[in-house]
């Protein structure tokens, strides 16, 4: 098994599961987070007060599949996500050890 | 109903004979005053209402979005409990100091516990109002004032320390200053025979400069908000303090045009110049900024907005639309000025920038007032021949102008010293700073027990 860990552009976000869902991915959590990778921030004035702003808001997707299905997720979600810009965001593939599905204590795929 | 009567009376007098026609017309004439009097009244608290809707939800929700998330209650509680706590000290003995009959510096007691203070008009300030309506309006004043003062504090201090620096402002400036400028004797009254005669139409010494003056003090008093300068205090939210400052713009329509204490031509006069002076503010600020740092900023806007209102409330009922409109946008690019270059210079936190807006707007006003004040807008003040006086440079009175200028240093100061000493007394009964890890938790949790923004709920 596999988490699969994107960070993407906050816009991307209905692309990217638009993408997921026509391959089948059923289940997925989405965060706001912020960050920020080699972008640089930008900068804001309040009344003359300058303030560097470097932690951008970003979206965090996180999947949890089986191993065979991650390189169609991976390429699904980079294809929708990309602009060509920098800030595009990052994806993570991280090996899963066990699932549980708390319900009925399912384990491993089963639980996927 | 009223207008029945008055037909009524003129249909009696066409067909009567001499002996009734006297009866008649004094029916006529009590029907017409009594219709003015209506008429005024209604004005009047609509535009009580008006200046209570500037405190809140306006003053609250303007400085609340320019405070950090965690201070966003305690922000709006500043205003907020103002309504209660200036309103009861106005009735108590408020009114009384400010507009009693005392000396040139402040009023009697004869109203203490708004004794004697009825539906009859008082014609010292007010021939067509109930005695109520014009006590009323003024209360709202000395809500709006003292809360004015809650942007140079902001974030940093004790909800104690705050009521009882706010009880003794309102005794040691904020009344001497009100009866000395509008109360009858007072020292600085042009239209009651003051020795300093000032012409300050809605409150640009009693409100703006004294608290715009007392707030630097405050912050100067308080020292910077921990971080200051060094972590990133961006306002929270922009859209509260828009909606805000939106609110302050409709409301001042009841701080100045309701200061003609009545619903005639002056009335209208005012509206107008105070509308022209808020839209000549937004200008004037956003050319500033727009030239200065390549982008003009909503927070500029409303910024400039109500420093052309703060400008315009001592000249409101004295000037012409088209001065009206040029105190805007000088008002808007000064404090531009103060607020961007001058602060960050000096160094000093005013935190929501209650002296940059309101101190520095608050003088430029009350000088241009000494400008541009005429008698074609204004003519109840009468010279010895009865006829309407000059009244500033443009009417050929330069005099005027340092009349102005002394009323506003004698505001200046007395805000000054009194601030220092409501700071000391605040300081010494509860203390006025919280502590730094009040601070960092914010004083939303650390001085109420609540948060403005609950996502778990």
């Amino acid at each position: 098994m596999k988490k699969i860990e994107a960070i993407i552009q906050p816009h991307k976000l209905e692309e990217v599961r638009e993408a997921l869902k026509r391959i089948g991915v059923e289940g997925m959590t989405i965060t706001d987070v912020r960050g920020h990778g080699r972008q640089k921030g930008h900068k804001e004035i309040y009344r003359g007060q300058e303030y560097q702003v470097d932690l951008l808001p970003k979206t965090k997707i996180e999947i949890f599949c089986r191993s065979e299905r991650a390189g169609e997720i991976i390429s699904a979600i980079a294809t929708a996500a990309r602009t060509g810009k920098i800030g595009d965001g990052k994806i993570f593939v991280l090996p899963v050890e066990e699932a549980i599905r708390i319900r009925n204590d399912d384990r491993g795929e089963d639980a996927l | 109903m009223k207008r029945l009567l008055f037909l009524s009376a003129i249909s009696a007098a066409a067909g009567a004979a001499p002996a009734d026609m006297a009866e008649a017309v004094k029916s006529v004439e009590s029907a017409a005053a009594s219709a003015q009097s209506a008429a005024d009244n209604a004005w009047m608290l609509a535009s009580c209402a008006l200046v209570l809707l500037m405190t809140g939800p306006g003053l609250a929700l303007f400085y609340g979005g320019l405070v950090r998330r965690k201070n966003v209650l305690g922000t709006m509680m500043h205003s907020f409990v103002l309504m209660a706590l200036a309103s009861i000290l106005w009735a108590v003995a408020g009114y009384s100091l400010a507009f009693g009959e005392g000396n040139p510096f402040l009023g009697g007691l004869q109203y203490v516990f708004l004794r004697g203070v009825g539906m009859e008009p008082n014609p010292d300030y007010a021939a067509t109002l109930p005695h109520l309506t014009f006590m009323a309006f003024q209360m709202m004043f000395a809500i709006i004032t003292p809360a004015l003062i809650s942007g140079a504090y902001a974030e940093r201090i004790r909800f104690s320390g705050m009521l009882v620096y706010t009880m003794a402002w309102l005794f040691l400036v904020y009344f001497p200053m009100a009866h000395m400028v509008w109360g009858k004797g007072g020292l600085l009254n042009a239209f009651s025979g003051g020795a300093i005669p000032c012409f300050d139409f809605a409150g640009g010494t009693v409100v703006h400069i004294t608290s715009g003056v007392s707030a630097l003090v405050a912050a100067l008093y308080l020292k910077p908000r921990s971080g200051y300068l060094k972590e990133p205090m961006r306002p929270h939210s922009l859209v509260l303090s828009f909606a805000g400052a939106c609110l302050l713009w409709f409301g001042w329509f009841g701080f100045n045009a309701g200061s003609a204490l009545g619903a005639g031509p002056l009335a209208a006069s005012a509206f107008v110049a105070t509308h022209l002076g808020a839209a000549g503010g937004v200008a004037g600020w956003l050319a500033a900024e727009w030239i200065r740092t390549g982008k003009p900023s909503v927070l500029g806007g409303i910024s400039g907005c109500v420093a052309g209102l703060v400008a315009i409330t001592p000249a409101s009922g004295f000037v012409l639309p088209m001065p009206a409109l040029l105190i805007g946008i000088l008002a808007g690019l000064f404090c531009y000025a103060m607020v961007a270059v001058v602060k960050m210079r000096l160094g000093y936190d005013d935190s929501l920038d209650a002296f940059g807006v309101h101190g520095a707007g608050g003088t430029l006003g009350a000088i241009l007032t000494g400008v541009f004040a005429t008698n074609a807008v204004n003519n109840a003040l009468k010279d010895s021949a009865g006829q309407p006086a000059a009244l500033g440079l443009v009417d050929g009175n330069p005099m005027q102008v340092l009349y102005q200028a002394l009323g506003t240093l004698l505001a200046i100061v007395l805000a000054a010293i009194g601030s220092f000493v409501c700071l000391k007394i605040a300081d010494w009964t509860c203390g006025l700073r919280v502590a730094p890890e009040q601070e960092t938790d914010g004083l939303d949790l650390s001085m109420h027990g609540e948060e403005g923004y609950s996502f778990e709920a």
